[in-house]
Order: structure tokens, then sequence, then C-alpha cells
């Protein structure tokens, strides 16, 4: 699993392309949002939570094809269902790698481009937790949305479709969080239950992500 | 005899056919009773007016849209445990109503809003979950679309259905921690067994949604019989070309 996680790691840090693209999406959005907007800092103020993390959402989800794509196409995914290596473990290795290339990174991005939305300055650690706790979550559910439609062809758009429904529960909860800290108000329980849904996540959806990868290898 | 037998597709083919028309019959006879009713024979709402008869087509629609949801959860579920062809196929039929109950709601929803609220949308706990409920029937249909093996559809879209019941529960909960509603409660609070409905309407509207069962249960049927068929055809055609 270690090794798994290694290979993709290495794969995605020096292939180029997928890695850097979520993180430039999310900056290009950020820095478009004022010109759309207006460059009124009051009004801002007001949608800098949202777009940050519409933003960071919409990232994850554009890296998501790729996650099974590529060794679905030379045959790795068909190599690592007969390892002997559980599937459950691919998936989460999978879920991990995706997390670290683009999650965490976001994490550490945005409250950075915070400072370009001119984020209330009690929002920063609320923003930051809140992306810390939600974005593994929105890895792990791309992740099982990814194995589900791996073996279809041109599945991006029905990946999109999929997933973004079940992106509800963590856009909410995290965008509540992070709001109610810019806001100045307690953002504990939000953030809670959100902690909650990523580990409800790690726990569960990667043995549907691997249900339906052995429906597809089948 | 066990309860599975039906689900033979000879079998089920033989008493959905036997059913249908008393079913057929019940669906829009009582759908038509109820509305008739509801809408000629009741009296209009001291402060909505004659736009209060917009329930006869909105609480039942409303009913069957999570209903259909359920319907398609549980035959899922009977799929992945019991590979019945049928409840896939079931559950297949069951999604196109379902959205189409979806939008009828919301639809509705916003006619009688506009007057009442004075707004077509607002993102109101209950709106904003049909919404979503919507979203997950486009997603669980595009699927089904999208793989063109049967029993492979079959089984990822009953992953998707088990993982988005789900999800649209966690959805419902979140979405009223994040916003409080101007919808009113419940017409039919089942559980305290009392009524927010006056009689006078409550008749009609409980017609109606029985009405509105039949016609569903109905159109499933008539679905699922297709799917049937179109395997049967399926096979037919392809041992033709396999001689």
């Amino acid at each position: 699993m270690i090794a798994v996680l290694r290979r993709d790691l290495a794969l995605a840090l020096r292939s180029g392309g997928g890695f850097g693209l979520g993180l430039a999406f999310f900056f290009v959005v950020v820095v478009l949002t004022p010109f759309a907007v207006g460059p009124d800092q009051g009004k801002l103020q007001i949608v800098a939570v949202g777009i940050l993390w519409i933003g960071a959402l919409l990232a994850a989800l554009l890296t998501l094809d790729r996650v099974f794509a590529l060794d679905w196409e030379d045959g790795t995914l068909e190599q690592l269902a007969l390892s002997g290596l559980p599937l459950e473990s691919v998936v989460m290795a999978k879920a991990a790698v995706h997390w670290i290339t683009t999650g965490a990174v976001l994490t550490v991005l945005a409250p950075a481009l915070g400072v370009l939305l001119n984020l209330a300055p009690g929002g920063y650690w609320p923003l930051g937790l809140s992306l810390l706790l939600g974005t593994p979550a929105l890895s792990l559910i791309g992740t099982f949305g990814a194995a589900l439609t791996v073996g279809i062809k041109r599945g991006g758009l029905l990946l999109s479709l999929l997933v973004l429904p079940l992106y509800v529960p963590t856009l909410i909860l995290g965008a509540e969080a992070a709001r109610r800290g810019a806001a100045g108000l307690a953002y504990e329980t939000p953030l809670i239950l959100l902690a909650a849904l990523s580990l409800g996540a790690i726990a569960a959806l990667p043995f549907a992500g691997a249900a339906a990868l052995k429906v597809t290898l089948r | 005899m066990s309860i599975w037998e039906y689900a033979n597709p000879r079998a089920f083919m033989g008493w959905t056919g036997k059913a249908l028309p008393l079913i057929w019959g019940l669906g829009i006879g009582l759908t038509v009773l109820g509305l008739v009713w509801g809408y000629f024979f009741t009296g209009d709402d001291f402060r909505m007016g004659s736009t209060v008869k917009i329930i006869y087509l909105h609480v039942p629609s409303a009913l069957m849209a999570i209903n259909g949801y359920f319907l398609m959860f549980v035959a899922s579920l009977i799929w992945l445990i019991r590979r019945h062809h049928v409840s896939a196929l079931v559950a297949k039929a069951a999604a196109p109503i379902g959205l189409t109950m979806t939008l009828i709601a919301l639809a509705t929803g916003a006619i009688w809003g506009q007057p009442m609220w004075g707004t077509w949308w607002v993102w109101d706990p209950r709106l904003t979950s049909f919404l979503i409920l919507c979203l997950f029937y486009m997603g669980y249909i595009a699927l089904w679309e999208s793989v063109s093996d049967q029993d492979l559809a079959a089984d990822l879209t009953s992953i998707l259905a088990m993982v988005g019941s789900v999800f649209a529960v966690l959805s419902r909960y979140a979405v009223q921690f994040w916003n409080q509603g101007l919808h009113q409660g419940t017409s039919v609070p089942v559980v305290t067994g009392e009524r927010s409905v006056d009689d006078i309407y409550f008749i009609p509207l409980a017609v109606s949604m029985a009405g509105f069962f039949f016609l569903f249960l109905a159109l499933t049927l008539v679905r699922a019989r297709a799917e049937v068929r179109a395997r049967r055809l399926g096979v037919l055609i392809r041992r033709e070309q396999m001689a």
C-alpha cells in the first residue's frame, strides 16, 4: 500500500500537468472573482469564504478523472487487483495521493489567497481548519466516483454529475464553519460535524469504491 | 412457495399482467376522484384562496418522489444481495418516474410560492433537499444510460444508490443546519397522529395520495415489463445472429 502510494505520488509530481492543474485552477478562480464581483472590499469579504470553498471543491473535482484512468488504460489496475493487495487499500492509497496533491496543498494555499479576497482577520484559522478537515472527504467521495466511472468512455462529465450531489453536505458544513469563523461566531459545531463526515468517509467509502472497481474489473 | 418466486421473470410477467389493469384503474380512478373532489368540491382557503388547491398535486408528487427513491434503494439492495434481475430492472424503471415526480413537486411548489411567498424559489431546506434529490435521480439515470452491459450497469447503479442514499439523508440534515425554512411543516404528520389540515381538505388529499401511489406503481410495473421484454428481444436477436 505504501509502495502504491509512493509510486502514485512520484507519478503525480514528476509527470506534471495533473498535479499543478488543480492548484492553478484554484488560483485562477480566486484571481478572477474580483473582476466578476467588483473590486469593492466589503462585497469581496462577504463572498470570500464561499469562493475559496467552491474553488477548492472544483479544483478537487477537476483532477478526479485522472485517479484511476491512466492505470485502467495501461492495465496497471488489473495488476494491482491481482497483486494480493486488497482493492480497498488501493482505493485508500489513491484517495490519499489525491488528497496530498490537492486537498493538503489547497489548505496551505487558501489562507494566502484569502488575502486577495479581503477575508476577515478572524477567518483564516477557521478557513484553514475547515479545509483541512473537509478536503479528505472531498478526495474520498471523488475517488469513489472515479472508481464508479472508470470503465466508462468519456466518464468525466458523468463523474461530475455523480459526485457533485455527494459533495453537498461537505460543502455546507465546511463553508458554514469558515463563514461562522469569519463572522466571529463560534464555529466548533460545524467543524466537528465536518470532521465526523470525513472520518465516516475514510471508514466506509474505500469499501464502496473497491466494490465498484471489482464490478468493473470482473 | 416463497415470496421470491414472484420475482422470477416469467412469474413476474404473469402476475403483473393480471394485476396491472386493476392497478391502473385504481391509480387513474383515485387520482381523478381526488383531484376533481379537491378542485371543485372544496371551498377556498381563508388566507390562501384557491391557490391552496395545488396541494392535491404537490403533496402526492412529493410523497412519491421520496418513496420512489426509497424503492430504488430497496430494489438495489435486493439486487446486490439476491441478484434477482427483475429487482434491478424495477430500480431502473422507477428512476425516471421518481425524477418526474420530483420535477412536478418543484414546479407546483414554485407556482404556489410565487403568489404566496412572493418568489418562485427560496433556498429553504425542503426546497433545497428536493433540488438535491433531483440531482441524485439525474446522476443515477445518467449512469444507467452510459453503461451498455446491463448487469454491469445494474451493479454500478446499485452501489451508487447505496452510497447516494446515505448522502441524501446527510444532505437533508446538513441543509437544515445551513438554513432555516420558510416552508410550512408537514401536512400529514404521521408520527404524532395529529392533523394540520382540516378534514375537508385532508380526505380528498388522502384520496389523491393513494391515487398517485397506484399511478406510480402502475407506471413502474409497465416500465419494468418493457425492460423484461427488451431483454428477451435482445436475447432473441443475439440467438438469430449466432445461427
